[in-house]
Protein backbone atom coordinates (compact mmCIF):
# COMPACT_ATOMS: atom_id res chain seq x y z
CA UNK A 1 0.00 0.00 0.00
CA UNK A 2 1.73 3.38 -1.22
CA UNK A 3 0.71 5.22 2.02
CA UNK A 4 1.61 8.71 -0.07
CA UNK A 5 -0.99 8.00 -2.90
CA UNK A 6 -3.75 6.79 -0.32
CA UNK A 7 -2.91 10.33 2.19
CA UNK A 8 -3.36 12.74 -0.91
CA UNK A 9 -6.52 10.54 -2.37
CA UNK A 10 -8.15 10.93 0.79
CA UNK A 11 -7.00 14.54 1.21
CA UNK A 12 -8.48 15.16 -2.72
CA UNK A 13 -11.88 13.12 -1.70
CA UNK A 14 -11.98 15.28 1.87
CA UNK A 15 -12.17 18.31 -0.39
CA UNK A 16 -15.28 16.93 -1.84
CA UNK A 17 -16.55 16.17 1.56
CA UNK A 18 -15.88 19.48 2.81
CA UNK A 19 -17.34 21.15 -0.06
CA UNK A 20 -20.27 19.64 -0.11
CA UNK A 21 -20.44 20.91 3.89
CA UNK A 22 -19.97 24.17 3.19
CA UNK A 23 -22.54 24.87 0.52
CA UNK A 24 -24.66 22.84 2.54
CA UNK A 25 -24.30 25.33 5.83
CA UNK A 26 -24.20 28.11 3.34
CA UNK A 27 -27.73 27.67 1.75
CA UNK A 28 -29.75 25.30 4.54
CA UNK A 29 -28.89 28.12 7.40
CA UNK A 30 -30.66 30.96 5.23
CA UNK A 31 -33.20 28.68 3.48
CA UNK A 32 -34.02 26.96 7.47
CA UNK A 33 -34.94 30.63 8.71
CA UNK A 34 -37.40 30.93 6.16
CA UNK A 35 -38.77 27.86 6.98
CA UNK A 36 -39.16 28.71 10.54
CA UNK A 37 -40.90 31.82 9.61
CA UNK A 38 -43.31 30.05 7.51
CA UNK A 39 -43.82 27.20 10.20
CA UNK A 40 -44.41 30.46 12.43
CA UNK A 41 -46.46 32.52 10.38
CA UNK A 42 -50.02 31.95 11.03
CA UNK A 43 -51.04 32.31 7.13
CA UNK A 44 -52.30 28.44 6.87
CA UNK A 45 -51.59 28.37 2.93
CA UNK A 46 -48.25 28.78 3.91
CA UNK A 47 -47.49 26.75 7.49
CA UNK A 48 -49.46 24.04 6.06
CA UNK A 49 -46.68 22.94 2.84
CA UNK A 50 -44.19 24.43 5.30
CA UNK A 51 -44.81 21.56 7.82
CA UNK A 52 -45.24 18.89 5.37
CA UNK A 53 -41.66 19.71 4.35
CA UNK A 54 -40.65 19.18 7.67
CA UNK A 55 -42.26 16.31 8.50
CA UNK A 56 -40.65 14.57 5.49
CA UNK A 57 -37.48 15.92 5.50
CA UNK A 58 -37.35 14.74 9.03
CA UNK A 59 -39.01 11.78 8.83
CA UNK A 60 -37.37 10.08 6.23
CA UNK A 61 -33.76 8.32 5.64
CA UNK A 62 -30.88 11.17 3.99
CA UNK A 63 -29.79 8.71 2.00
CA UNK A 64 -33.18 7.81 0.38
CA UNK A 65 -33.28 11.66 0.11
CA UNK A 66 -30.21 11.28 -2.27
CA UNK A 67 -31.05 8.58 -3.95
CA UNK A 68 -34.79 9.88 -4.80
CA UNK A 69 -33.38 13.15 -6.07
CA UNK A 70 -30.68 11.56 -8.25
CA UNK A 71 -32.68 8.64 -9.99
CA UNK A 72 -36.31 9.70 -9.00
CA UNK A 73 -36.29 13.44 -10.46
CA UNK A 74 -35.60 12.13 -14.14
CA UNK A 75 -38.89 10.01 -14.66
CA UNK A 76 -40.92 12.43 -12.55
CA UNK A 77 -39.84 15.73 -14.21
CA UNK A 78 -37.35 15.22 -16.97
CA UNK A 79 -34.40 16.64 -15.13
CA UNK A 80 -31.72 14.98 -14.41
CA UNK A 81 -29.02 16.59 -11.89
CA UNK A 82 -25.74 15.23 -11.89
CA UNK A 83 -24.30 13.53 -9.15
CA UNK A 84 -22.80 16.31 -6.57
CA UNK A 85 -25.34 19.05 -7.58
CA UNK A 86 -27.91 16.20 -6.72
CA UNK A 87 -26.31 15.37 -3.67
CA UNK A 88 -26.26 19.38 -2.45
CA UNK A 89 -29.65 19.55 -3.39
CA UNK A 90 -30.70 16.54 -1.06
CA UNK A 91 -28.31 17.77 2.18
CA UNK A 92 -29.58 21.61 1.44
CA UNK A 93 -33.18 20.64 1.94
CA UNK A 94 -32.61 18.12 4.57
CA UNK A 95 -30.32 20.48 6.84
CA UNK A 96 -32.51 23.62 5.86
CA UNK A 97 -35.59 21.82 7.82
CA UNK A 98 -33.39 20.31 11.29
CA UNK A 99 -32.11 23.80 11.17
CA UNK A 100 -35.75 25.38 11.06
CA UNK A 101 -37.45 23.45 13.93
CA UNK A 102 -34.09 25.23 16.13
CA UNK A 103 -34.48 28.49 14.52
CA UNK A 104 -38.08 28.15 15.50
CA UNK A 105 -37.85 26.64 19.15
CA UNK A 106 -34.72 29.72 19.50
CA UNK A 107 -37.44 32.28 17.99
CA UNK A 108 -40.05 31.03 20.49
CA UNK A 109 -37.59 31.00 23.53
CA UNK A 110 -37.48 34.92 23.60
CA UNK A 111 -39.44 36.48 26.10
CA UNK A 112 -42.73 37.66 24.68
CA UNK A 113 -41.51 40.96 26.95
CA UNK A 114 -39.15 41.41 24.73
CA UNK A 115 -41.44 42.02 22.07
CA UNK A 116 -43.70 44.52 23.78
CA UNK A 117 -40.87 46.74 25.02
CA UNK A 118 -39.52 46.70 21.45
CA UNK A 119 -42.97 47.60 20.50
CA UNK A 120 -43.42 50.09 23.07
CA UNK A 121 -39.95 51.85 21.93
CA UNK A 122 -41.42 52.07 18.45
CA UNK A 123 -39.39 49.76 16.85
CA UNK A 124 -40.78 48.86 13.74
CA UNK A 125 -41.12 44.62 12.98
CA UNK A 126 -37.92 44.09 10.88
CA UNK A 127 -35.73 46.77 12.86
CA UNK A 128 -37.69 44.02 16.44
CA UNK A 129 -36.28 41.02 14.45
CA UNK A 130 -33.16 42.03 13.67
CA UNK A 131 -32.12 44.07 16.41
CA UNK A 132 -33.33 42.53 19.65
CA UNK A 133 -34.86 38.86 18.58
CA UNK A 134 -32.16 37.36 16.24
CA UNK A 135 -29.33 37.95 18.22
CA UNK A 136 -30.55 36.76 21.32
CA UNK A 137 -31.76 33.71 19.18
CA UNK A 138 -28.10 32.96 18.25
CA UNK A 139 -27.02 32.58 21.68
CA UNK A 140 -29.54 30.31 22.65
CA UNK A 141 -29.15 27.91 19.51
CA UNK A 142 -25.39 27.51 19.58
CA UNK A 143 -25.78 24.01 21.58
CA UNK A 144 -28.43 22.54 19.11
CA UNK A 145 -26.74 24.06 16.38
CA UNK A 146 -23.28 22.72 17.12
CA UNK A 147 -24.94 18.86 17.47
CA UNK A 148 -26.08 19.24 13.89
CA UNK A 149 -23.08 20.54 12.19
CA UNK A 150 -21.28 18.01 13.38
CA UNK A 151 -23.63 15.58 12.62
CA UNK A 152 -23.36 17.03 9.70
CA UNK A 153 -19.62 16.62 8.87
CA UNK A 154 -20.65 12.84 9.49
CA UNK A 155 -23.32 12.81 7.05
CA UNK A 156 -21.36 14.23 3.87
CA UNK A 157 -20.28 10.57 3.58
CA UNK A 158 -23.70 9.26 2.68
CA UNK A 159 -23.60 11.45 -0.86
CA UNK A 160 -21.55 8.46 -1.77
CA UNK A 161 -24.43 6.35 -2.12
CA UNK A 162 -25.78 8.36 -5.38
CA UNK A 163 -21.42 7.97 -6.23
CA UNK A 164 -20.28 11.24 -5.15
CA UNK A 165 -16.01 10.39 -4.68
CA UNK A 166 -16.20 11.63 -0.85
CA UNK A 167 -13.61 10.91 1.76
CA UNK A 168 -15.43 7.44 3.21
CA UNK A 169 -16.19 6.56 -0.75
CA UNK A 170 -12.29 6.73 -1.92
CA UNK A 171 -11.16 5.00 1.65
CA UNK A 172 -13.85 2.16 1.33
CA UNK A 173 -12.28 1.38 -2.36
CA UNK A 174 -8.63 1.23 -0.57
CA UNK A 175 -9.96 -0.68 2.09
CA UNK A 176 -11.04 -3.89 -0.87
CA UNK A 177 -8.36 -3.07 -3.13
CA UNK A 178 -5.65 -3.39 -0.30
CA UNK A 179 -6.77 -5.69 1.83
CA UNK A 180 -5.84 -3.44 5.10
CA UNK A 181 -8.06 -1.28 7.61
CA UNK A 182 -5.21 1.39 8.22
CA UNK A 183 -7.64 3.40 5.73
CA UNK A 184 -10.11 2.91 7.97
CA UNK A 185 -8.38 4.38 10.81
CA UNK A 186 -6.85 7.21 8.90
CA UNK A 187 -10.77 8.30 7.38
CA UNK A 188 -11.38 8.18 11.56
CA UNK A 189 -8.75 10.87 12.54
CA UNK A 190 -9.66 12.48 9.17
CA UNK A 191 -12.97 13.06 10.67
CA UNK A 192 -12.44 13.90 13.80
CA UNK A 193 -10.04 16.73 12.60
CA UNK A 194 -12.84 18.22 11.10
CA UNK A 195 -15.14 17.90 13.49
CA UNK A 196 -12.57 19.35 16.50
CA UNK A 197 -12.54 22.29 14.40
CA UNK A 198 -15.79 22.51 14.39
CA UNK A 199 -16.34 21.69 17.90
CA UNK A 200 -13.92 25.12 18.56
CA UNK A 201 -15.69 27.13 17.00
CA UNK A 202 -18.65 26.40 18.48
CA UNK A 203 -16.81 26.75 21.71
CA UNK A 204 -14.91 30.15 20.92
CA UNK A 205 -18.98 31.66 19.16
CA UNK A 206 -20.36 30.40 22.94
CA UNK A 207 -17.66 31.83 24.52
CA UNK A 208 -18.00 35.31 22.84
CA UNK A 209 -21.65 35.21 23.61
CA UNK A 210 -21.30 34.77 27.13
CA UNK A 211 -21.11 38.19 28.03
CA UNK A 212 -25.15 38.42 28.55
CA UNK A 213 -27.35 35.98 29.80
CA UNK B 1 -55.97 69.94 29.14
CA UNK B 2 -56.45 66.22 29.22
CA UNK B 3 -53.48 64.18 27.51
CA UNK B 4 -55.58 60.90 27.54
CA UNK B 5 -58.82 60.76 27.79
CA UNK B 6 -60.45 56.97 27.75
CA UNK B 7 -64.39 56.89 27.22
CA UNK B 8 -66.40 53.55 27.70
CA UNK B 9 -63.88 51.08 27.25
CA UNK B 10 -64.62 47.53 26.48
CA UNK B 11 -61.69 44.63 26.19
CA UNK B 12 -62.63 40.90 26.52
CA UNK B 13 -60.66 37.56 25.48
CA UNK B 14 -61.88 35.12 24.90
CA UNK B 15 -64.95 36.18 25.78
CA UNK B 16 -64.27 36.84 29.60
CA UNK B 17 -65.09 41.04 30.03
CA UNK B 18 -62.20 42.18 31.27
CA UNK B 19 -62.59 46.03 30.98
CA UNK B 20 -66.41 47.29 31.25
CA UNK B 21 -66.42 50.66 30.02
CA UNK B 22 -63.66 51.92 31.42
CA UNK B 23 -63.56 56.09 31.31
CA UNK B 24 -60.75 58.61 32.73
CA UNK B 25 -59.27 61.07 31.70
CA UNK B 26 -55.32 62.23 32.55
CA UNK B 27 -54.51 66.04 32.54
CA UNK B 28 -50.85 66.94 31.79
CA UNK B 29 -48.38 67.13 34.26
CA UNK B 30 -50.81 64.71 36.52
CA UNK B 31 -50.16 61.81 38.28
CA UNK B 32 -52.71 58.76 38.24
CA UNK B 33 -52.41 55.97 40.30
CA UNK B 34 -54.70 52.84 39.78
CA UNK B 35 -54.86 50.64 42.49
CA UNK B 36 -57.53 47.45 43.07
CA UNK B 37 -57.07 43.82 42.91
CA UNK B 38 -55.09 41.17 41.06
CA UNK B 39 -57.21 40.25 38.16
CA UNK B 40 -59.21 43.91 37.91
CA UNK B 41 -58.19 45.03 34.81
CA UNK B 42 -55.61 47.26 35.30
CA UNK B 43 -52.49 46.03 33.80
CA UNK B 44 -55.22 44.98 30.91
CA UNK B 45 -56.54 48.85 30.55
CA UNK B 46 -52.20 50.00 30.38
CA UNK B 47 -51.35 47.52 27.86
CA UNK B 48 -54.82 48.74 25.59
CA UNK B 49 -53.88 52.31 26.26
CA UNK B 50 -50.08 51.49 25.26
CA UNK B 51 -51.18 49.25 22.18
CA UNK B 52 -49.83 45.92 23.16
CA UNK B 53 -53.46 45.11 23.26
CA UNK B 54 -56.77 46.36 20.95
CA UNK B 55 -60.01 47.24 22.60
CA UNK B 56 -63.13 45.93 21.34
CA UNK B 57 -65.30 49.10 21.51
CA UNK B 58 -64.69 52.66 23.21
CA UNK B 59 -62.93 55.43 22.62
CA UNK B 60 -59.24 56.61 23.37
CA UNK B 61 -57.51 59.91 22.89
CA UNK B 62 -53.89 60.86 23.22
CA UNK B 63 -52.64 64.44 22.83
CA UNK B 64 -55.56 65.14 21.21
CA UNK B 65 -55.19 62.60 18.80
CA UNK B 66 -57.61 60.10 18.54
CA UNK B 67 -55.88 56.51 18.97
CA UNK B 68 -59.52 54.60 18.41
CA UNK B 69 -62.93 55.60 18.52
CA UNK B 70 -66.67 54.04 18.25
CA UNK B 71 -67.55 52.77 15.19
CA UNK B 72 -71.19 52.77 13.74
CA UNK B 73 -71.90 49.04 14.96
CA UNK B 74 -70.39 49.29 18.43
CA UNK B 75 -66.96 48.08 17.27
CA UNK B 76 -63.96 50.43 18.13
CA UNK B 77 -62.36 51.54 14.65
CA UNK B 78 -58.65 52.08 15.34
CA UNK B 79 -56.94 55.45 13.43
CA UNK B 80 -54.14 54.71 10.75
CA UNK B 81 -50.85 53.30 11.12
CA UNK B 82 -49.25 56.57 10.83
CA UNK B 83 -51.17 58.03 13.27
CA UNK B 84 -51.22 54.60 15.67
CA UNK B 85 -46.97 55.10 15.25
CA UNK B 86 -47.01 58.27 15.78
CA UNK B 87 -49.30 58.06 19.05
CA UNK B 88 -47.08 54.92 20.67
CA UNK B 89 -44.15 57.79 20.26
CA UNK B 90 -46.20 59.89 22.69
CA UNK B 91 -46.23 57.57 25.46
CA UNK B 92 -43.58 55.45 27.66
CA UNK B 93 -43.87 51.97 29.31
CA UNK B 94 -41.68 51.10 32.23
CA UNK B 95 -43.07 47.20 33.09
CA UNK B 96 -43.07 45.21 36.10
CA UNK B 97 -40.15 42.57 35.07
CA UNK B 98 -37.92 45.45 32.94
CA UNK B 99 -37.95 43.80 29.44
CA UNK B 100 -34.32 44.94 29.24
CA UNK B 101 -32.51 43.71 25.98
CA UNK B 102 -30.42 41.31 27.88
CA UNK B 103 -27.70 41.27 24.33
CA UNK B 104 -27.32 45.49 24.93
CA UNK B 105 -25.15 47.36 27.53
CA UNK B 106 -27.01 49.85 29.90
CA UNK B 107 -25.73 52.72 26.99
CA UNK B 108 -26.95 51.16 24.23
CA UNK B 109 -30.59 49.99 25.99
CA UNK B 110 -31.10 53.03 26.89
CA UNK B 111 -29.60 54.90 23.03
CA UNK B 112 -31.22 52.19 20.55
CA UNK B 113 -34.33 53.85 20.00
CA UNK B 114 -33.71 56.83 20.11
CA UNK B 115 -30.90 56.48 17.45
CA UNK B 116 -32.69 54.09 15.05
CA UNK B 117 -36.58 54.86 16.05
CA UNK B 118 -35.95 58.75 16.13
CA UNK B 119 -33.10 58.76 13.85
CA UNK B 120 -31.55 60.82 16.55
CA UNK B 121 -27.45 61.01 16.03
CA UNK B 122 -25.65 58.28 18.08
CA UNK B 123 -23.87 61.09 20.22
CA UNK B 124 -26.79 63.61 20.55
CA UNK B 125 -28.29 59.86 21.61
CA UNK B 126 -25.59 59.01 24.19
CA UNK B 127 -24.85 62.51 25.57
CA UNK B 128 -29.20 62.64 27.01
CA UNK B 129 -28.84 58.73 27.92
CA UNK B 130 -25.66 59.97 30.32
CA UNK B 131 -27.75 62.74 31.56
CA UNK B 132 -30.55 60.55 32.61
CA UNK B 133 -28.19 57.68 33.70
CA UNK B 134 -27.15 60.00 36.08
CA UNK B 135 -30.75 61.31 37.32
CA UNK B 136 -30.93 57.51 37.92
CA UNK B 137 -28.04 57.09 40.28
CA UNK B 138 -26.21 54.85 37.27
CA UNK B 139 -23.15 56.98 35.77
CA UNK B 140 -21.09 53.93 36.63
CA UNK B 141 -23.24 51.33 34.85
CA UNK B 142 -23.30 52.40 31.64
CA UNK B 143 -20.99 49.47 30.22
CA UNK B 144 -22.82 46.79 32.26
CA UNK B 145 -24.98 44.01 30.86
CA UNK B 146 -28.75 43.78 32.37
CA UNK B 147 -27.76 40.72 34.44
CA UNK B 148 -24.70 42.41 36.31
CA UNK B 149 -27.57 44.48 37.56
CA UNK B 150 -29.76 44.39 40.65
CA UNK B 151 -33.15 44.36 40.06
CA UNK B 152 -33.67 48.08 41.57
CA UNK B 153 -31.09 49.00 39.11
CA UNK B 154 -32.66 47.28 35.75
CA UNK B 155 -35.41 49.14 36.76
CA UNK B 156 -34.12 52.56 36.97
CA UNK B 157 -32.45 51.56 33.59
CA UNK B 158 -35.71 50.72 31.68
CA UNK B 159 -37.31 54.17 33.15
CA UNK B 160 -34.03 55.73 31.62
CA UNK B 161 -34.82 54.18 28.45
CA UNK B 162 -38.71 54.70 28.43
CA UNK B 163 -37.38 58.35 29.08
CA UNK B 164 -35.21 58.60 26.46
CA UNK B 165 -37.42 58.41 23.84
CA UNK B 166 -39.26 62.70 25.68
CA UNK B 167 -42.61 60.87 25.72
CA UNK B 168 -45.19 63.15 27.18
CA UNK B 169 -46.68 60.27 29.18
CA UNK B 170 -45.52 57.71 30.87
CA UNK B 171 -47.29 54.22 32.47
CA UNK B 172 -45.69 52.37 34.92
CA UNK B 173 -47.15 48.72 35.11
CA UNK B 174 -46.71 47.77 38.67
CA UNK B 175 -43.11 49.00 38.25
CA UNK B 176 -41.98 47.74 42.01
CA UNK B 177 -43.83 43.66 42.48
CA UNK B 178 -40.62 42.41 40.77
CA UNK B 179 -38.49 43.67 43.91
CA UNK B 180 -37.87 43.58 47.24
CA UNK B 181 -39.03 46.07 49.97
CA UNK B 182 -35.77 47.61 49.74
CA UNK B 183 -35.23 47.98 45.64
CA UNK B 184 -39.05 49.09 45.94
CA UNK B 185 -38.31 52.50 47.58
CA UNK B 186 -35.27 53.54 45.06
CA UNK B 187 -37.63 52.79 42.19
CA UNK B 188 -40.47 54.71 44.06
CA UNK B 189 -37.94 57.80 44.62
CA UNK B 190 -37.57 57.87 41.11
CA UNK B 191 -41.03 58.32 40.21
CA UNK B 192 -41.61 60.79 43.27
CA UNK B 193 -38.63 63.05 41.37
CA UNK B 194 -40.32 62.14 38.16
CA UNK B 195 -43.54 63.74 39.77
CA UNK B 196 -41.88 66.77 41.00
CA UNK B 197 -40.57 67.64 37.76
CA UNK B 198 -44.49 67.34 36.39
CA UNK B 199 -44.19 64.46 34.66
CA UNK B 200 -47.56 63.13 33.03
CA UNK B 201 -47.29 59.73 34.88
CA UNK B 202 -50.05 56.52 35.05
CA UNK B 203 -48.78 54.37 37.92
CA UNK B 204 -50.38 51.05 38.09
CA UNK B 205 -49.16 49.89 41.85
CA UNK B 206 -50.02 47.66 44.86
CA UNK B 207 -48.06 50.06 46.97
CA UNK B 208 -50.49 51.64 49.05
CA UNK B 209 -48.74 54.49 50.79
CA UNK B 210 -47.33 55.32 47.62
CA UNK B 211 -50.30 55.40 45.38
CA UNK B 212 -51.77 57.80 48.59
CA UNK B 213 -48.88 60.71 48.42
CA UNK B 214 -47.70 60.43 44.71
CA UNK B 215 -50.65 61.17 43.24
CA UNK B 216 -53.26 64.00 42.12
CA UNK B 217 -55.69 61.50 41.34
CA UNK B 218 -56.68 57.84 42.17
CA UNK B 219 -58.29 55.13 40.76
CA UNK B 220 -59.72 52.08 42.33
CA UNK B 221 -60.38 49.15 40.08
CA UNK B 222 -62.24 45.81 40.66
CA UNK B 223 -63.65 43.43 38.39
CA UNK B 224 -62.75 45.71 35.26
CA UNK B 225 -64.83 48.43 36.54
CA UNK B 226 -63.15 51.76 38.44
CA UNK B 227 -65.08 51.36 41.70
CA UNK B 228 -63.55 54.95 42.79
CA UNK B 229 -61.99 57.70 41.34
CA UNK B 230 -61.09 61.09 43.35
CA UNK B 231 -57.90 62.68 44.29
CA UNK B 232 -56.20 60.79 47.36
CA UNK B 233 -57.65 62.54 50.43
CA UNK B 234 -61.03 61.42 48.45
CA UNK B 235 -60.30 57.62 47.80
CA UNK B 236 -58.47 57.20 51.28
CA UNK B 237 -59.84 59.78 53.69
CA UNK B 238 -63.59 59.70 52.31
CA UNK B 239 -64.64 56.32 50.71
CA UNK B 240 -67.61 55.41 49.52
CA UNK B 241 -67.67 52.75 48.40
CA UNK B 242 -68.20 49.08 50.48
CA UNK B 243 -66.22 47.23 47.77
CA UNK B 244 -62.91 49.90 47.82
CA UNK B 245 -63.52 50.14 52.02
CA UNK B 246 -62.42 46.38 51.95
CA UNK B 247 -60.15 46.22 49.84
CA UNK B 248 -58.08 49.58 51.63
CA UNK B 249 -59.31 47.50 55.11
CA UNK B 250 -57.11 45.09 54.27
CA UNK B 251 -54.24 47.14 52.93
CA UNK B 252 -54.85 49.28 56.29
CA UNK B 253 -54.29 45.95 58.56
CA UNK B 254 -51.43 45.03 56.92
Amino acid sequence: MNYSVLLSQMLEASLMSLRIFFVTLLFSVPLGLLAAAGRRTKVKFIQLPVRLYILFMRGTPLMLQLLFIFYGLKPLTGIQLDRVLAAQVAFVLNYAAYFAEIFRGGIDAVPQGQYEAARVLGFTRQQTFFRIVLPQVCKMILPPMSNEVINLVKDTSLAQVIGVTELLRVTSDWVSSAVSMAPFAIAAVFYLAMNAVVTRCFTVAEKRLNYYR
Amino acid sequence: MAILTARNVYKNFDGTEVLKGISLDVEQGEVLTIIGPSGSGKSTLLRCITQLETIDRGEITICGEPLVKSGTSRSAVYADRAARNRIALQIGLVFQNFNLFPHFSVLRNITEAPVHVLGQKKAEAETHARKLLKKMELSDKEDAYPCQLSGGQQQRVSIARALAMNPELLFFDEPTSALDPELTGEILKVIRELAAEHMTMVVVTHEMAFARDVADKVVFMADGTIVEQGTPAQVFGNTQSERTKSFLARFNES
